[in-house]
């Protein structure tokens, strides 16, 4: 296998590649062509592309190559990698569903529209869980995507091959999307850096929705820096999604070199019996060298948080029932032969393309939301929401961020969840409060147990994005993860 | 345990239909994850509000103007079947 292509493009970050291009170091044919390579060498093990885009990319990239360096837009020509829950232009996307096979959007989701408009190139659409529902991307119709670090392991999700090809070095950067953790619990179990903006940061126009007050658009890097510097990019106040805002003011990159001043608090429900000793380890090793640089931390408890997964289990399912309404065999996608009638016709088509997790969801869904129940489940869990936030308002009166473990586990087998449902579920105990809660989260790799990486999530107040990214990259310099991943490369 | 009835009404809701193995598998894994879900009622809640969005927002106003929208074609270009410009669907009611 191509050793001088692992060596080169493998360390690479988006901001190297676009100091190479500024430079005329090399051209963005020459970047364009060593990640197709990357992908073409190790994608047939990982598994983390449901399409790539060679051509075009290929294309594009003699485009920007062809123009002077001062006609370039500043990321012109850096590649990319987008979650299939994207909707693409004139590409099929599928997100994940038997139901979306073949479906070519007529239009651009707002982001996407955004990152073309500034020349990035896309390599390709990555696999994740059937519309997002799932932690180990094991419920895609498509295929299995293997983490890079083990690949007899997940990947995590539902953003799993979001975090997989960065992890494997097959993109610089990618964008995932975030309901109740489907960033930032990949992003730890594949080793790098995945971000959850606020809740309204990021347009979700085009995005799929699956339960529409949780779902975040948001990125996937190897540096908190780029991950910075994608956010920024993407995150601007949208016609088309009325519940965006955008950020008060632009990101610039983070310089932060200590935490002075800084308190953290670090949330004692998640260091329970649930989280993993080698988790608590690398966690321990990660609040001392917030020590290191000067914060102050110290416990915090958020009673309410360990409701958070029950809450999440109603919101989420009884809005994706709402929101997968659309998906009748009218309009777009699969329609089942052989019906007799609409309604059968409806029925045939929602049964064949739907696979059983989204099933599963729909029917939880259903029945929270069906007569009789509604105040039971549905009102319950949004006042609990109410105290969740009203316990994070609570907690950054006292600290300027909270800190966890991103999983209480490190990638766990493959198949070793699928048939319970609910321990699944519970992949995202540290992850979902922060959904319901519309707050900023950020995991960032603190070390490694049993030779798998361990994320560390930071999180932060509304709109807190810069500082997040600041306390983050003094961190992450401080920690200086450097390991690379084992399980692919022939070890290289 | 929720029964099959239940299965099979909000099945029925849902626009989904199940062969008897799966209304099996679906009575035992929905009973474990609403008996799971339904421990919030245990928390008493009287007086709290029920939040909506996360995030403060107010109401978003643009001027109503007319603006490029898909054509007929793109629309349609998608369906899995289309006659004479429009969606076309089997028979709504009994023929």
């Amino acid at each position: 296998m191509a050793g001088t292509l692992y060596a080169d493009t493998y360390p690479l970050t988006a901001l190297r590649c676009r100091e190479l291009l500024e430079k005329r170091e090399a051209s963005a044919l020459e970047i364009v062509d060593a990640y197709l390579a990357r992908i073409e060498a190790v994608d047939g093990e990982v598994g983390a592309f449901l399409s790539v885009l060679g051509e075009d990319a290929r294309a594009q990239a003699r485009a920007v190559d062809a123009k002077a360096s001062g006609e370039r837009k500043p990321w012109e020509g850096v590649p990319i990698a987008l979650k299939d829950i994207l909707c693409t232009k004139g590409l099929e996307t599928t997100c994940g569903s038997r139901i979306l096979a073949g479906y070519v959007p007529p239009y651009d989701a707002s982001v996407v529209a955004k990152l073309r408009a500034e020349g990035l190139i896309f390599l390709g659409k990555l696999n994740m869980d059937e519309f997002a529902m799932g932690s180990s991307n094991e419920t895609s119709a498509y295929q299995i995507t293997r983490n890079p670090w083990d690949l007899d392991r997940v990947p995590g999700g539902s953003s799993g091959g979001s975090a997989a090809s960065v992890a494997a070095g097959e993109a610089p950067w990618s964008l995932g999307s975030d309901t109740g953790g489907s960033i930032r619990q990949p992003a730890s179990l594949c080793g790098v850096v995945g971000m959850k903006p606020t809740y309204g940061a990021v347009s979700r126009y085009g995005l799929i929705a699956f339960a529409s007050s949780l779902d975040q658009i948001g990125p996937f890097a190897r540096t908190v820096r780029d991950a910075a510097a994608l956010l920024d990019l993407i995150s601007f106040r949208d016609p088309y999604d009325s519940t965006s805002l955008g950020l008060p003011e632009p990101l610039t990159l983070p310089t932060a070199v200590d935490l002075a001043g800084l308190r953290f608090g670090i949330i004692r429900e998640y260091l329970g019996e649930a989280c993993e000793p080698g988790v608590r380890e690398v966690f321990n090793d990660a609040v001392a060298a917030i020590h290191a640089l000067g914060g102050v931390c110290e416990e915090v408890s958020l009673p309410s948080v360990e409701r958070g997964i029950a809450a999440y289990y109603i919101i989420a399912p009884a809005e994706c029932s709402a929101n997968l309404a659309r998906f009748d065999g009218v309009r777009f996608g699969h329609r089942a032969s052989g019906a007799t009638d609409l309604m059968d016709m409806y029925t045939r088509t929602r049964s064949e393309g739907f696979g059983p997790e989204v099933t599963r969801r729909i029917m939880i869904g259903t029945y929270a939301l069906s007569a009789g129940y509604y105040d039971a489940y549905y009102g319950q869990a949004q006042r609990t929401r109410t105290i969740i936030i009203e316990d994070f308002k609570q907690a950054f009166e006292r600290f300027d961020f909270l800190v966890s473990p991103t999983s209480p586990t490190v990638a766990f087998k493959l198949g070793e969840r699928m048939e319970d449902p609910l321990a699944m579920y519970l992949s995202d105990l540290c992850t979902i409060p922060v959904n319901l809660a519309g707050l900023p989260g950020l995991s960032l790799p603190g070390g490694a147990s049993q030779g798998l990486p361990v994320g560390v999530q930071l999180v932060g107040p509304h709109f807190s994005e810069q500082g997040l990214f600041e306390a983050a990259h003094a961190l992450e310099q401080k920690l200086a993860v450097k390991a690379r991943p084992a399980g692919i490369g022939g070890g290289q | 345990m929720i029964s099959r009835e239940e299965v099979i009404h909000v099945a029925r809701l849902a626009r989904l239909r199940f062969d008897d193995d799966e209304i099996g598998r679906l009575q035992h894994e929905l009973s474990t994850i609403i008996d799971y879900i339904a421990r919030l009622n245990e928390f008493d809640l009287a007086g709290v509000a029920p939040t909506a969005h996360a995030v403060d927002v107010k109401n978003v106003f643009r001027a109503d103007e007319p603006r490029a929208c898909l054509t007929q074609e793109e629309a349609l270009a998608n369906a899995p079947a289309v006659e004479c410009g429009h969606f076309l669907v089997p028979r709504i009611g009994e023929g």
